[in-house]
């Protein structure tokens, strides 16, 4: 049997990673939930906005600072990419919406990868291996504080979502586009917003994950296949769905990795979304078809 | 016609990809009237709307509202001239609460008078104020359509449409809605009152046009129509 501190510090670890699992859902489900496409460029972002990360740390900028300036100015190319890009490239028709966002994942691909070519890098920072001492577990704190501001960006968005003109908007056209274009939301401005948030979001997680992670051309691909999963647990489109699921599938990962060893944990969530598929189709907090 | 129309359709065309659906369409309201477009299901009541409001483009003729040309105007430009369309089917947001639909209503326009105009909205539809936490969706189909127009009056309107306001009302609810269309109409609101619900929309309209086939076929005083021989013989059945 295992001791229950050991047990309590997994699931805390998995709470941890599932904060920022839920940080790079969060923009994946909104947008599908405003502009029905899954944005395939989402994993690239990450990716881009790591080495964003990454640079600014070579040049000094610790990346707990360079969020500040980072989440805002991906804010702003999530923006204009919708604006300019995908809604013009894609003449009003979703599915070209969705093979617009491929294309503009492979670009930017491509882009890092000629740039920086496959190799992994990671950065030293002083904080890299300190932990929190919790009497019964030590938490690396570059977790820790990932975690809080995951908690924080969360709950700022929630409140964002249902506190301000532009949030109710968001969740209007959502669920009813031409009811929100009659009472004079301006539809093209929404999707773009929307997707700002989605990238400013994954700017956010890119600073959070660079002090305990590593960074290629790739990287952000395998955040977003368990995001995904986090978005289809959670129910597609639902905020507090990727929140939630976000956190349930980190644990289950750490678990999973406690029981059956760290190279399995991954299994654990295919497994658990694969039950997920089978029983509740439309994920934990999913409409009812 | 008066001539200081506040809003003035001429030669009006418009349809969807290969089909032609409105043609030749000339409609003048003036400023505290209340006209009504009748006719039957297809006849494009709903695509005159679309077109009123932004959200369909014209392809001929002219839409000059307050002054202004419409005809390339976005829908969030023309709601803030203040030309507000309350569409059929209600389309209200289903899982916000009955509240969050009303502030909505002035994401546009009022900001400022939001409160009030609230409590306006509110007093007129005692029923929506018990149910003002409650996800719209959840509202019987004619708490929904008070909502509907409750959400559009949150953008204090200076022209308002009502496209099939009375479409799936129990009898008694009809019969409050044109009560209300015309308390509105009383208190100096323009509207354009597009309904199948003849004799009732008669009764409150002072113009009223009937559509067929996307054209006007008949025009006229809302009483003098009444007993018009060609309406009554096609749409009271006498
Ligand atoms: N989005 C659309 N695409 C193609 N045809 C349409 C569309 N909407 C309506 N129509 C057609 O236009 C005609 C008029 O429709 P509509 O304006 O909705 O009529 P009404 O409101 O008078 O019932 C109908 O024949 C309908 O089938
Ligand atoms: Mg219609």
């Amino acid at each position: 049997m295992l001791a229950p501190d050991i047990l309590l510090a997994a699931v805390l670890n998995g709470l941890m990673t599932g904060a920022v699992y839920a940080l790079v859902a969060v923009g994946l489900t909104l947008v599908y939930g405003v502009l029905h496409i899954i944005n395939f460029a989402h994993g690239a972002i990450l990716s881009a906005a790591m080495f964003a990360a990454y640079f600014a740390s070579l040049a000094g900028v610790d990346p707990y600072i360079a969020l500040i300036g980072l989440a805002p100015l991906f804010f702003a190319a999530g923006y204009a990419a919708q604006r300019l890009i995908i809604s013009p490239a894609s003449h009003g028709d979703d599915q070209n919406v969705l093979l617009v966002t491929l294309g503009l994942s492979i670009v930017i691909e491509n882009v890092l990868l000629t740039a920086f070519h496959s190799d992994t890098r990671s950065i030293d920072v002083p904080y890299g291996f300190a932990s929190v001492d919790l009497g019964f577990a030590f938490l690396p704190l570059p977790r820790v504080v990932a975690f809080a501001v995951a908690c924080v960006v969360s709950a700022a968005l929630w409140i964002g979502l249902h506190h301000t003109d532009t949030g109710k908007a968001i969740r209007a056209v959502a669920k009813e586009r031409y009811g929100a274009t009659l009472v004079g939301i301006d539809v093209a401005h929404v999707y773009a917003v929307t997707f700002g948030i989605g990238a400013a979001c994954l700017a956010i997680a890119a600073c959070l994950l660079l002090p305990s992670y590593y960074v290629n051309p790739r990287v952000g691909e395998a955040y977003v296949l368990v995001a995904f999963t986090v978005v289809v647990f959670g129910g597609m489109g639902s905020v507090p769905g990727a929140l939630i699921g976000g956190l349930m599938i980190g644990v289950i990962e750490s678990l999973t990795g406690l029981f059956f060893g760290e190279s399995l944990g991954q299994l654990g969530i295919f497994v658990l979304f694969i039950v997920m598929l089978l029983l509740r189709p439309t994920g934990l907090f999913g409409a009812r078809a | 016609m008066p001539d200081a129309a506040l809003l003035e359709v001429d030669g009006l065309a418009a349809g969807y990809g290969a089909s032609a659906i409105l043609q030749g369409i000339d409609l003048h309201v003036a400023a505290g009237e209340t006209v009504a477009v009748l006719g039957s299901n297809g006849v494009g009541k709903t695509t005159l709307n679309k077109v009123l409001s932004g959200i369909l483009r014209p392809r001929a003729g002219s839409i000059r509202f307050n002054g202004r040309s419409l005809e390339h105007a976005a829908p969030s430009k023309i709601v803030e001239m203040g030309l507000v369309h309350v569409p059929e089917g209600r389309r209200i947001f289903p899982d916000m609460s009955v509240d969050e639909n009303l502030v909505l209503g002035s994401y546009r326009r009022a900001k400022a008078n939001r409160a009030a105009n609230r409590e306006r909205v509110m007093a007129i539809f005692p029923r929506l104020a018990e149910r003002c936490r409650q996800p719209a969706g959840t509202l019987s189909g004619g708490e929904q359509q008070m909502l509907a127009i409750g959400r559009g009056l949150m953008a204090e309107p200076r022209f308002l449409i009502l496209d099939e306001p009375s479409l799936g009302l129990s009898p008694l609810l009809v019969e409050e809605m044109f009560m209300l269309i015309r308390r509105l109409g009383a208190e100096g609101l323009t509207i354009l009152l597009v309904e199948q619900n003849v004799v009732q929309s008669l009764a409150l309209a002072a113009h009223a046009h009937v559509l067929e086939n996307g054209r006007i076929v008949l025009s006229g005083k809302g009483e003098e129509l009444m007993s018009d021989p060609r309406l009554q013989k096609s749409y009271l059945g006498m």
